[in-house]
């Protein structure tokens, strides 16, 4: 027992957590889990139309924002973020409200397509559909932090597959000129779509790729948290005492298909699909912690039973909430309107009556 | 009021929005101690330093998307892309993101960027340095999109291109950088975008034009008037968001429209011009909306026998007024 009495001042401590610290995070990967395992069963049940998935990348997520500096810094995320956008101070209501497409919802207004996730609030840019786009805007975020000498980090996420995009070595070349305060995030988790790695990738790891900019490059096991944690904190330092990006790749399992339309068992074999069940963060941590004695029964009880409300009142809150009108659909397309400039597309033109 | 060309026109209403707000900064491609491939941005990397005047790497969708980013936190970019016809690689930067930004989080987020680029031909450019590129931003929502035509309207502009909200698009047509001259007056005033202007009062026919082709449809008038043919001229200047007023004021008083402008014919800027007066003046049209415009090949041949079949000139205008006027 004198071992794991050691374990339990250990564990946090030699990457400077401290229990409470732990149990929240862990809550964090749980909470994301059944949000997102919730959405899956609204769409199967018919009340939303479309999910694009973060189960299996948790860990890594939460692990690596948990090292930012919340309400300071910043992060472009991409559509698997969702526990990246909790630990980053959205709530489950806010990732509902995304997946109904209220009026209300932070993100868009009921814009964009559930997934694209953002809020100015937190610090958390938003985000389209084509990919990579995103890291442009992290680079130029930081830019603008050293410009003003802000002390902030601009951190980015993306797929693997989308990291063979032209932005990425653009963006990545600049920084690491300017040694700009930016940390690249790349969650791989062996699949753009429905297509591996081998067919997407010329080395083993994008970490490789980090070289060619001067920078250094990270592989860590995206299903151990602290060792996600313990890489991003250190990149976050390194990025805030002005001595340039890092690279991380966090190496991740996608327990779903690609989204709601895609049947990976298409493209996958079964004894692939079990065995990246084992590389699944959640239960990991579980244990961890609970080997640790920091996780006891009746904490985790009492997230589950805490976890289990949140989620049911995100849906409930997300099923009552108003859809927008189509009278502000005109809304935002700048920052004033311009009414003469753009009538409806019907009928004849705003300052004529039909003759 | 002193006279200034085009170029230094610019330059100043740089030079100055720089000194007015430390969150103004200039990137592009030599845009530092060279100063620009056609020196508009020269002398501000000795004032301003390379902290706000950053040679970037030859990336034009990196210039583009970390101006995106820095205005989001906080910065007024002023990227230079080179020449216009350089701008594509940055297409989806401008198109997905810029543009929508602001829409798409709902207010949340806004990009307050310039983006500069030198258009135009007649300069010996050939294909890849002569395009007019304006019709592919005009036709996307949440972009500005301005060509002016005189220095005065250059610096006024480019003040309120700056300070504004939202992307804009501010097109430079090269040929007039120093071929253009004109009265600036000191000290500061600003040309709100988004209004034209009638730079020449006529009744018989409007012109509508921007940029060169605001120049050669002047001189085209002048040509005509001789001949007994009162035109109106109509300077754009800003593209997008458009004054319609304006426009339908004019071809409302003079009945006939004849727009011009440098881009190829189909699908060109002018294309909308001409359906906006086909749908919204249509009772007070004597003879059709016609088009002078730049022909349907890829781009500008080098040869200069070739790049003057290309262009559009002040002849060329005139022939088309007096067959419309005669209409």
């Amino acid at each position: 027992m004198a071992v794991s009495d050691r374990k339990v001042t250990h564990l946090g401590e030699a990457v400077g957590l401290s229990d409470e610290q732990l149990v929240e995070m862990y809550r964090l990967v749980a909470l994301a889990r059944a949000v997102d395992e919730r959405m899956w069963v609204l769409n199967r049940a018919g009340r939303i139309p479309f999910v694009i998935s973060g189960q299996g990348h948790e860990g890594a997520q939460v692990g690596i924002a948990w090292a930012l500096e919340k309400g300071k810094d910043w992060i472009a995320p991409f559509y698997r973020s969702i526990a990246t956008c909790l630990t980053f101070g959205m709530s489950a209501r806010d990732i509902m409200t995304a997946q109904y497409a209220t009026a209300g919802d932070p993100s868009s207004g009921g814009r964009q397509m559930p997934g694209h996730y953002g809020s100015h609030e937190h610090n958390l840019v938003s985000v389209s559909s084509p990919v990579a786009t995103q890291l442009l805007h992290a680079v130029g975020i930081a830019l603008a932090a050293k410009i003003r000498k802000t002390g902030e980090v601009a951190l980015t996420i993306m797929g693997e597959g989308s990291s063979n995009q032209g932005d990425v070595h653009e963006g990545l070349n600049f920084a690491a000129i300017h040694k700009l305060p930016f940390v690249f995030v790349v969650e791989n988790n062996g699949y753009a779509i429905s297509v591996p790695a081998s067919m997407q990738l010329s080395v083993t790891d994008v970490a490789d790729r980090a070289s060619g900019y001067g920078i250094p490059g990270v592989v860590v096991d995206g299903s151990d948290v602290l060792a996600c944690y313990k890489a991003s904190k250190e990149a976050v330092a390194r990025a805030r005492a002005g001595d340039g990006p890092t690279l991380i790749e966090a190496k991740v399992t996608r327990l779903t298909g690609h989204s709601s339309d895609d049947q990976q068992s298409k493209y996958r074999s079964e004894e692939e699909l079990v065995a990246g069940k084992g590389q699944d963060p959640l239960p990991r941590f579980r244990e961890q912690l609970a080997t640790a004695g920091i996780l006891t029964k009746a904490i985790e009880a009492r997230l589950e039973a805490e976890i289990s409300a949140v989620v049911d009142d995100a849906t409930e809150y997300g099923e009552s909430q108003p859809d927008p009108q189509p009278s502000t659909a005109m809304k935002w397309v700048y920052g004033e309107d311009w009414p003469s400039e753009t009538p409806p597309p019907w009928g004849f033109g705003a300052s004529d009556e039909p003759h | 009021m002193p006279a200034k060309t085009f170029i230094e026109a610019i330059r100043e209403g740089l030079a100055e929005e720089m000194r007015r707000d430390d969150s103004v900064i200039v990137l592009g491609e030599d845009v530092g101690k060279k100063g620009g491939v056609f020196l508009t941005t020269d002398g501000l990397w000795e004032e301003f330093g390379g902290d706000r005047v950053i040679d970037t790497p030859l990336t034009e969708s990196m210039i583009v998307g970390a101006s995106i980013g820095a205005a989001v936190n906080g910065l007024r970019p002023v990227a230079e892309i080179q020449f216009a016809d350089f701008i594509h690689p940055a297409f989806n930067q401008i198109v997905s993101e810029a543009a929508r930004m602001r829409y798409r989080s709902n207010n949340g987020y806004c990009v307050p960027m310039t983006i500069r680029a030198p258009y135009g031909g007649g300069v010996h450019g050939a294909l890849y340095h002569s395009q007019s590129v304006e019709a592919f931003f005009t036709h996307v929502p949440g972009l500005k999109v301005v060509v002016p035509s005189t220095p005065y309207d250059a610096k006024g502009l480019l003040r309120s291109a700056v300070r504004d909200d939202d992307p804009v698009l501010f097109f430079e047509h090269k040929k007039m950088y120093r071929s253009v001259r004109g009265d600036v007056p000191d000290g500061e005033y600003v040309v709100p975008l988004g209004r034209a202007a009638v730079t020449r009062p006529g009744t018989q026919l409007s012109v509508i034009a921007y940029g060169l082709m605001a120049h050669y449809a002047l001189e085209a008038a002048d040509r005509v008037a001789d001949e007994g043919i009162s035109v109106e001229v109509v300077d754009l200047r800003t593209l997008r968001p458009l004054d319609k007023e304006t426009l339908l004021d004019s071809v409302r008083k003079t009945g006939k429209c004849l727009v011009v402008y440098e881009d190829n014919r189909f699908g060109g800027y002018g294309a909308e011009i001409s359906a906006i007066v086909a749908e919204e003046a249509f009772d007070y049209l004597d003879g059709p909306v016609v088009r002078v415009a730049g022909p349907d090949v890829p781009a500008v041949p080098y040869n200069h026998v070739l790049e003057e079949w290309f262009m559009v000139n002040p002849e060329k205008i005139a022939d088309s007024i007096r067959k419309l006027a005669a209409y």
